[in-house]
This record gives C-alpha cells, sequence and structure tokens, in this order.
C-alpha cells in the first residue's frame, strides 16, 4: 500500500506518481490522505490500481480515468469522474454538479445522492446513485444507462439521445423529447448486472424501477421542420 | 468566477475567532477571485451607538482630524478607529443621517462602505491574504460575517467594485455569477430613490434587496421576490443584523456548500473553504437547492 498524503507532498506530486504508472505495475494499491477538498485528485490515471482516498474531495477527482478502481470515502465535488474512459469511481457520500459528465465508459457509483446535471452528456459510462439525483440529470445524454434508487429532479433526460435512465421513485419532471417506455425483459437483466455491479443489490430490485429514453422526436433532422432549426 | 465564504456563530465562545475563522476560509478561496477581496463582520451593536465604515483613497489627508471635524459638525462626539484605506466612525444613533450628510461635504472623496448598528466592511484591491492582513482581519471579533473573493466579469478592478456591497442600514450583499437585466433594474431602483456608486451588477442586486426590505418585506420574501426579478447567474449570501441569507438561481451553476453543526452554519463555494473549521468532520454538509431560500438568524 502507497499512502500519500496530500496535505505534505502536494496534488502536483500524486498525480504525476500516479500517471507514471503504466500498465502493469507492482503499487496496486494506493491510498490518499488529507484531500480536504482538492480539485483533480487521481485525475487521469491510465493504470489497473486501486486508489483510496480518505475524505472529502474538490472539482474532477477521478476525472478522466482509465482502468483504476477509485474510492471516495467522502463526498466528491463537481464532476467528479467527468469524461471517465474506463474503470469504477466509488463515491461514498454525496456528488456535486456533473458527476460523471460526458463519461465515455466503466463506473460510476454514488452512495449518497448526486446534485443536478448529474450523466450530463454522458456517452457510454455507467452510472448507479443510489440517493437522488437533482434537475437536468442526463440533460443531452447519448449513450450509456443511469440508475436512480431514489428520485430524479426537474427536466430528466432533457434532449436525450439514446442513453438508458432508470429511476425507482419519482421524476420532479421530464425534459424535452424524454419519455417513459416499457421494461422489457432485457432491461430487467441489465438493470439486475447494473445493480449488482453498482453495490446496490441488496438495495433495490430490477422490476421497482421505470424506463425512461428518447422519443427520438428532437435529434433526427425532419425537412419539413427546417424553418425551425 | 468568484468565491464567497460566510459564517454565522451560533456559540457565542467562537465570537472571538470570528475574524480569524473567517480570514482562513478567504485566503482558501483566493484562486476563485484574486482581484479583489473583502469581508463584512458584524461585531456587535454598543448602546446608543452606531457605526459609519468609510473608505479613502487618500486617508492620511481625508481622515485627519475627521472625528473633531465631524463633532464640530454634528454637536456630539464621534470616535474614528482608523484602519488602512479605511476608518470605523462610532457616531450616536440618532445623529447617524447628520453625520453622514456632515461627512459628503467635509470630505466629498470619502465613500461610505457602510452604515447601522452592528455591521462593518472592509474591501479592496489585491490578493485576499494582502487585503485580510491590511484591516487586521484575523483579530475582529463578531456574530456572523461575509467575505467574497472578487474575479471580476461585470465591471472594473477598483476598491468600491470589489464586494461586499452595502446598500441599506446593517445590509451587504455578495455574489458569484452574473447578472443580465441589472441595467433596467438599476433605472427602476433610481427612480424610486436608490443611489448607486458603480456600475456593477451585484450592487444592483444588494439595492434591490434593500429596496424590498424596504418597502417592509422580510429577508425571506425579498430573496423570494428577487427569484422572480433577477435574471442571471447568481448564488447571493446576504447579512443583515441579524443573520445571513443564501440563495441560488434556478440552474445553480454556480457552486455553494453549507455546513452545519451546534456551534455554527458556514458557507464556502466549495467545500475547500470549510474543512479547518472545528468540528468539521461531523457537520451536516449540503448544498442549497436551486430556487430555494435560506437563512439563519439570531
Amino acid at each position: 500500500m502507497q499512502t500519500f498524503d496530500l496535505g505534505k507532498e502536494g496534488l502536483r506530486a500524486l498525480n504525476s506518481s500516479l500517471h507514471a504508472l503504466k500498465g502493469q505495475t507492482n503499487m496496486t494499491a494506493w491510498e490518499v490522505i488529507n484531500p480536504k477538498g482538492a480539485h483533480a485528485i487521481a485525475a487521469g490515471v491510465d493504470a489497473p490500481v486501486e486508489i483510496t482516498v480518505r475524505g472529502s474531495t474538490g472539482y474532477y477527482c477521478a476525472g478522466m480515468n482509465k482502468q483504476a478502481t477509485i474510492r471516495i470515502k467522502g463526498s466528491a465535488g463537481p464532476g467528479v469522474a467527468e469524461n471517465m474512459m474506463s474503470g469504477t469511481v466509488i463515491i461514498d457520500g454525496n456528488a456535486s454538479q456533473y458527476a460523471g459528465a460526458t463519461g465515455r465508459g466503466g463506473l460510476l457509483v454514488i452512495k449518497g445522492n448526486a446534485s443536478s446535471r448529474c450523466g450530463v452528456s454522458m456517452k457510454g459510462i455507467d452510472i448507479v446513485v443510489h440517493g437522488s439525483i437533482g434537475h437536468m440529470s442526463a440533460f443531452m445524454a447519448q449513450s450509456g444507462n443511469l440508475v436512480v434508487l431514489g428520485d430524479a429532479g426537474d427536466a430528466l433526460g432533457d434532449s436525450l439521445y439514446e442513453a438508458r435512465l432508470f429511476v425507482r421513485g419519482s421524476v420532479k419532471s421530464l425534459g424535452a423529447d424524454c419519455i417513459e417506455k416499457e421494461m422489457r425483459p432485457e432491461h430487467l437483466a441489465l438493470l439486475a448486472d447494473l445493480l449488482k455491479r453498482g453495490e446496490a443489490d441488496g438495495k433495490a430490485k430490477p422490476e421497482e424501477f421505470k424506463r425512461y429514453g428518447s422519443a427520438r422526436k428532437l435529434y433526427n433532422f425532419n425537412i419539413d421542420n427546417a424553418s425551425s432549426y | 468566477m468568484c468565491g464567497i465564504v460566510g459564517l454565522f456563530l451560533k456559540d457565542p465562545k467562537l465570537e472571538p475567532q470570528l475574524g480569524a475563522m473567517l480570514t482562513d476560509m478567504l485566503i482558501t478561496m483566493t484562486d476563485r477571485g484574486p482581484d479583489s477581496a473583502g469581508i463584512a463582520i458584524y461585531g456587535g451593536a454598543k448602546d446608543g451607538l452606531g457605526k459609519i465604515t468609510i473608505q479613502s483613497a487618500h486617508p492620511e489627508n481625508d481622515f485627519k482630524d475627521l472625528d473633531g471635524d465631524l463633532h464640530d459638525a454634528i454637536g456630539q462626539p464621534v470616535t474614528m478607529l482608523v484602519k488602512s484605506t479605511h476608518a470605523v466612525l462610532e457616531v450616536p444613533l440618532a445623529q447617524m443621517d447628520a453625520a453622514r450628510s456632515a461627512l459628503s461635504h467635509l470630505r466629498p472623496g470619502v465613500k461610505v462602505m457602510s452604515a447601522g448598528d452592528s455591521i462593518e466592511i472592509f474591501k479592496e484591491v489585491g490578493l485576499p491574504k494582502d487585503v485580510a492582513a491590511r484591516f487586521d482581519v484575523a483579530r475582529m471579533k463578531g456574530t456572523h460575517g461575509i467575505g467574497h473573493t472578487r474575479m471580476a466579469t461585470e465591471s472594473a478592478v477598483t476598491t468600491m467594485g470589489a464586494h461586499p456591497f452595502s446598500t441599506g442600514p446593517d445590509q451587504c450583499l455578495v455574489h458569484n455569477g452574473s447578472l443580465s437585466n441589472h441595467n433596467g433594474l438599476r433605472r427602476e431602483l433610481i427612480r424610486k430613490g436608490m443611489t448607486f456608486e458603480t456600475q456593477n451588477d451585484t450592487e444592483v442586486a444588494a439595492a434591490y434587496v434593500s429596496q424590498k426590505l424596504k418597502e417592509g418585506e422580510d429577508l425571506g420574501t425579498a430573496l423570494e421576490s428577487g427569484l422572480e426579478d433577477l435574471d442571471g447567474f447568481y448564488t447571493f449570501v446576504v447579512g443583515t443584523k441579524n443573520g445571513f441569507g443564501v440563495v441560488r438561481d434556478p440552474i445553480a451553476c454556480k457552486p455553494a456548500v453549507m455546513a452545519e453543526t451546534d456551534d455554527y452554519v458556514a458557507f464556502g463555494s466549495e467545500y475547500r473553504a470549510l474543512v479547518n473549521l472545528p468540528g468539521i468532520e461531523n457537520a451536516r454538509v449540503w448544498e442549497p437547492e436551486p430556487a430555494t431560500v435560506y437563512f439563519w438568524e439570531r
């Protein structure tokens, strides 16, 4: 276990040590102490390592993550796991706005609540939120899955492309072109797998969720509507 | 960007440390706003006395013998405590208006930063640590206070463009964001009798709240009205004699984190600003909801 005291050694030193890990490494377990809300902790990691951050983080923790498993033993500031490519990010507390934004792959698990714009423009990432999510979540989400065990705020899935949204609780309002869709057996199977990987299988059952997706009326160019574009 | 910090003490034992706690929080927010900084401290009221905080670009001339000159003008003793470019005048409450009027004749170059029973405002251009040191904020006592670090977007980097803005007795407002309808609102408020020192958008928001309070609304209702009338991006923290309020616009992209314990309520643009507060590990930490008014008063 490599223990890194962020208060003493600083962010640059942490991130350059993590960036130096290429491919296979013997230093597979890292612990970051005294994060104190610092920005960009463990951003840009590209190695199959386990990183545990003991405390709350500021902007962009685990941004652009590839391969690594990053656990935050606290809450995360804005843009956690933004543009994640692969790997797993697990937050024990809450996440601030735009968690998992533009993520292209991997799994983001938020055990508390997520604030506004969770999964905005997601492009393949899977996001499992044990609590509730704020307004404008999954705005322009293109692909991937967003699973919410609690409630969703206003304008869920506004201008949605092909991401799948599963919400167990209430949805305050749906955004433009987002509609409720039927839950077919393949969705139940997908959800069961996501709940398991999201450490939520004991908390909720797939059949308790509703599925939301795109009505596909907004993003297809229609020549009859050319004057409105 | 800009940084906001705020602290409302529930436990009077912390009051001697208010300035030190706010200074630490303010300096942490330097990279959100390195061009200017300011702080409003509610240091408590003395019986029968009010405070006027003034600022001058030429303090060595403007503040010289000012207490005596004001005494002669209003016929009551005035005490003056000079802190760098600012000075706090203590004036009998009944003579507050007379003192302000005399001040504008005696020292036309002097600006009034705040006036009221308890409020003192200190703000200047420069790094937050330098501004805090210049006014010795760390040694100030009080019940609650608000600080701001500025990265200017809407108007020039000047002392008067720094936050907090005070447009009414014991009132102040700080802002992270930008307003888009401030010119129209400013004209309306001028028609209603408000006066403005700058072209700054935040000053309009401050004056808007002051006008609503003057019309008899309470702070919560005034902030609710603001959600209808103020267009743009904002996280506001508003101070009054008895407490402070927080409101974010309905889109809420300007960050805000709050923490509450039995001893205090704290506000920070980021969690970083709160990490050194006592007992933060066990505090209730949350983000204020969009378009929702919060306030704490004693």
